[in-house]
């Protein structure tokens, strides 16, 4: 005779937001991929000879590897022959040269995502790269940051423009042999940011990249090489997005980071790609490395990743602590729901003296979703008085979820310092019952839990996007229990 | 205000509720008194609409409404407050924040602007000092490092912002000092209406000392064998329940 319903049921699956299709001309190659097909890329893009080899280097090298499987994910087989490695909007030359000639139904769909591409409408302190398929459609207030001497363009334009920079550090964080994902991107990456901050410069604005997945059966291969010279500062930060599709897509970026002296990186990922439906039909494969290098004396490179999307995520953003003093931070929300898996993490290799890493990874797990943290600390045998601390905790909703966690620790110098805590917690019946007694429902108490949980994480979010990650993670869960 | 029939309950299949009758008029201030086991607990977790306590039989009527038909929210935002016997710590999400969507949901159920960070900041440390709670907490996390007697106090603080109609105490007085309990008893007395109800449940006479029932049940075995004014709880201060339990069994 109860008739107090369980409120976690009265849930309903919420349709993802960003899911539809723009209807634009493109130019997209036929699927497959060979030496010539790497040659149009790179001619496409009038790429300079030593760039063209390095591509087929990458391919050659690629051709030899298996894909890996040491993973705590199920991937379905991938057919690379099967996906298409180009696919532009078409416009009437090489690319727009300002926002006036970009196609209004691309700005469109920049509105429609929330990033307006117009200076006057834009977000106050932010430019923005918007990358849509395989090409950069704009950069905003590249005049202004120019002035200071700031590079902030597509990676393209920077090959074209600044190809000293672009041939000096590209590869020199993540070498085209490095990983199956990374090489194949390396063979055919399309498009991607190039920032470069002069010494002693701080950078005004955040940056960021949107990006946007449009074409079917393509994959994108994005490219990002942030370098800060000695002293200089910058604040980074990605999102993307892609139309619901029940194929899987391949996304295989690299992003490479390098800090000089006193130099300061933050990058922030808010990742949202179509995480396929209640099914586990569709989705994004998200396969990611992303890498930065802490060159310079008392330099300082921090991720903060909130990964909600994509039907797999495998990525494990990582820093190399190479100079004296200098600091790695790893902060990561990681939310599965659905059939969704991710398998992501850090690594934090230690070679200089002093130097000091932190990693806060927060995995939730909800729906039928299966979380892994894996990560990597490893302390060199001339890292003097390296530090680590490292704090991994997972939460789980409803019981048909998984959370694991494989933390590796190797350390070569006694004298190094090493604290890992690890909790694992369910959001608690009694919890819910207190929210809800005190008039909060369900929806509304299970967000609030969640984002009590991940707090550490999202105050180290550029102030403008903490809001959204909040809102987006909200999104994401609802429908996850029951 | 709250009329209950027969009301069935039981836990895990057993039955702990057995036909217990009640009626509180609005304004009343009800205690239940009775024996480890005998269902008060029980009783308060039913009316908050708690799910693992399963309603068999009997009805519940609330301001005329059927209160088993209502999710737990719902309860709450018709003005049922129940201060819980071991109020749950939330790590991460600060007292003030919880509180402000705890208000906010309410007054919007009710048609009422929410209240926007200021004006919701002026009326807490207004209701803070009824139960002198140190301002601090408001930033903390909610109960988590709280002693035993600031999570109780925190509870009769979040009563005394959301106001509601009908508040159950679920042996509020259970882990507190003297001094505590007397400032526990200040906010719930300040807080006392003619339209607002009170389910006052405890183990102890102790705690009607300082807030003194309309009316006293003893409950039993899962019904109420025995209902009175206040000189029935000294009656059992110095009987004990034997008696009682003795008369119900036989």
């Amino acid at each position: 005779m109860s008739t107090v319903t369980d409120p976690l049921k009265q849930w309903e699956n919420q349709e993802y937001k960003y899911g539809f299709v723009t209807d634009i001309e493109s130019e997209t190659v036929p699927p497959g991929l060979n030496e010539d097909v790497i040659r149009m890329i790179s001619a496409k893009k009038n790429e300079p000879a030593w760039l063209t080899e390095w591509r087929l280097k990458a391919y050659r090298h690629w051709q030899k590897m298996e894909q890996p499987d040491w993973h705590n994910v199920n991937i379905a087989p991938i057919d690379y022959q099967a996906i298409s490695y180009y696919s532009a909007p078409k416009s009437k030359k090489d690319g727009p040269k300002s926002l006036d000639e970009v196609d209004p139904k691309l700005l469109e769909t920049y509105e429609k995502l929330g990033i307006p591409l117009h200076e006057r409408a834009a977000l106050a302190g932010v430019a923005v790269d918007a990358v849509f398929d395989s090409v950069s459609v704009a950069t905003t207030f590249k005049d202004k940051l120019h002035k200071l001497g700031i590079i902030f363009c597509s990676f393209s334009e920077a090959v074209r423009e600044h190809p000293e920079l672009v041939r000096k550090y590209l590869g020199s964080v993540v070498p085209y042999s490095d990983n199956f994902f990374a090489t194949l991107n390396s063979a055919v990456f399309s498009d991607g940011s190039f920032v470069y901050i002069p010494k002693g410069v701080q950078c005004p604005m955040e940056l960021s990249t949107y990006f946007r997945i449009n074409a079917a059966q393509t994959g994108q291969f994005e490219r990002t090489l942030i370098i800060a010279d000695e002293g200089a500062q910058v604040s980074y930060l990605e999102g993307c997005t892609a139309p619901m599709r029940d194929e899987n897509q391949l996304h295989a970026a690299v992003v490479e980071l390098v800090a000089l002296d006193d130099a300061k990186i933050k990058y922030s990922t808010i990742q949202n790609w179509y995480p396929g439906d209640e099914n586990g039909v569709g989705g994004i494969y998200n396969f990611v490395t992303k890498r930065g290098k802490c060159q310079g004396r008392n330099s300082h490179i921090s991720w903060t990743q909130v990964e909600t999307g994509s039907s797999i995520t495998w990525k494990y953003p990582s820093c190399i602590l190479i100079g004296d003093n200098s600091v790695g931070e790893f902060y990561s929300v990681a939310l599965t729901n659905k059939r969704q898996q991710a398998d992501t993490g850090t690594k934090m290799i230690h070679i200089g003296k002093n130097t000091r890493s932190y990693i806060i990874s927060k995995g939730i797990s909800a729906g039928q979703g299966q979380n892994t943290y894996r990560g990597q600390v490893r302390i060199n045998k001339g890292a003097e008085n390296a530090r680590n601390f490292t704090q991994c905790d997972s939460m789980l909703i409803g019981d048909k979820c998984g959370a694991h966690t494989f933390p590796y620790i190797e350390v070569k110098n006694s004298t190094a310092h090493m604290e890992h805590e690890a909790t694992t917690s369910k959001i608690g019946e009694d919890q819910m019952f207190y929210c809800n007694q005190r008039g909060i429902d369900t929806e509304d108490a299970v967000g609030m839990i969640v984002n009590g949980f991940c707090k550490e994480v999202f105050r180290e979010l550029p102030m403008e996007f903490a809001v959204e990650a909040q809102k987006l993670l909200e999104v994401s869960l609802e429908g996850s229990v029951g | 205000m709250l009329e209950i029939k027969n009301l069935h309950a039981s836990v895990d299949g057993h039955e702990v509720l057995k036909g217990l009758n009640l009626t509180i008029e609005a304004g009343g201030v009800h205690s239940i008194m009775g024996p480890n086991g005998s269902g008060k607990s029980t009783l308060a977790q039913v009316l908050a609409g708690r799910e693992t306590y399963e309603v068999t039989d009997g009805q519940i009527l609330y301001k005329g409404k059927d209160l088993l038909e209502m999710a737990p929210e719902e309860r709450a935002c018709e003005g049922i407050f129940l201060a819980f016997q071991y109020p749950v710590e939330i790590p991460g999400v600060t007292n003030s924040y919880f509180l402000k969507s705890a208000l906010n949901s309410i007054r919007k159920y009710r048609g009422e602007d929410e209240l926007d960070a200021v004006e919701f900041l002026k009326l807490v440390r207004e209701k803070m000092k009824t139960v002198e709670l140190d301002e601090r907490l408001l930033n903390r996390a909610i109960n988590e490092g709280f002693s035993g007697g600031e999570k109780k106090r925190n509870e009769i603080f979040q009563m005394a912002v959301l106001e509601p109609t009908m508040a159950i105490l679920d042996e509020t007085d259970s882990g507190l000092d003297i001094d505590a309990l007397r400032i526990v008893a200040e906010g719930v007395n300040q807080l006392r209406g003619p339209e607002r109800s009170f389910l006052v449940i405890t183990h102890y006479q102790r705690l009607l000392n300082y807030i003194v029932p309309d009316h006293v049940h003893v409950l039993v075995d899962g019904r109420i064998v025995r209902s009175g004014g206040k000189e029935l709880a000294l009656e059992l201060e110095d009987k004990g329940y034997s008696w009682l339990e003795e008369a119900a069994t036989a």
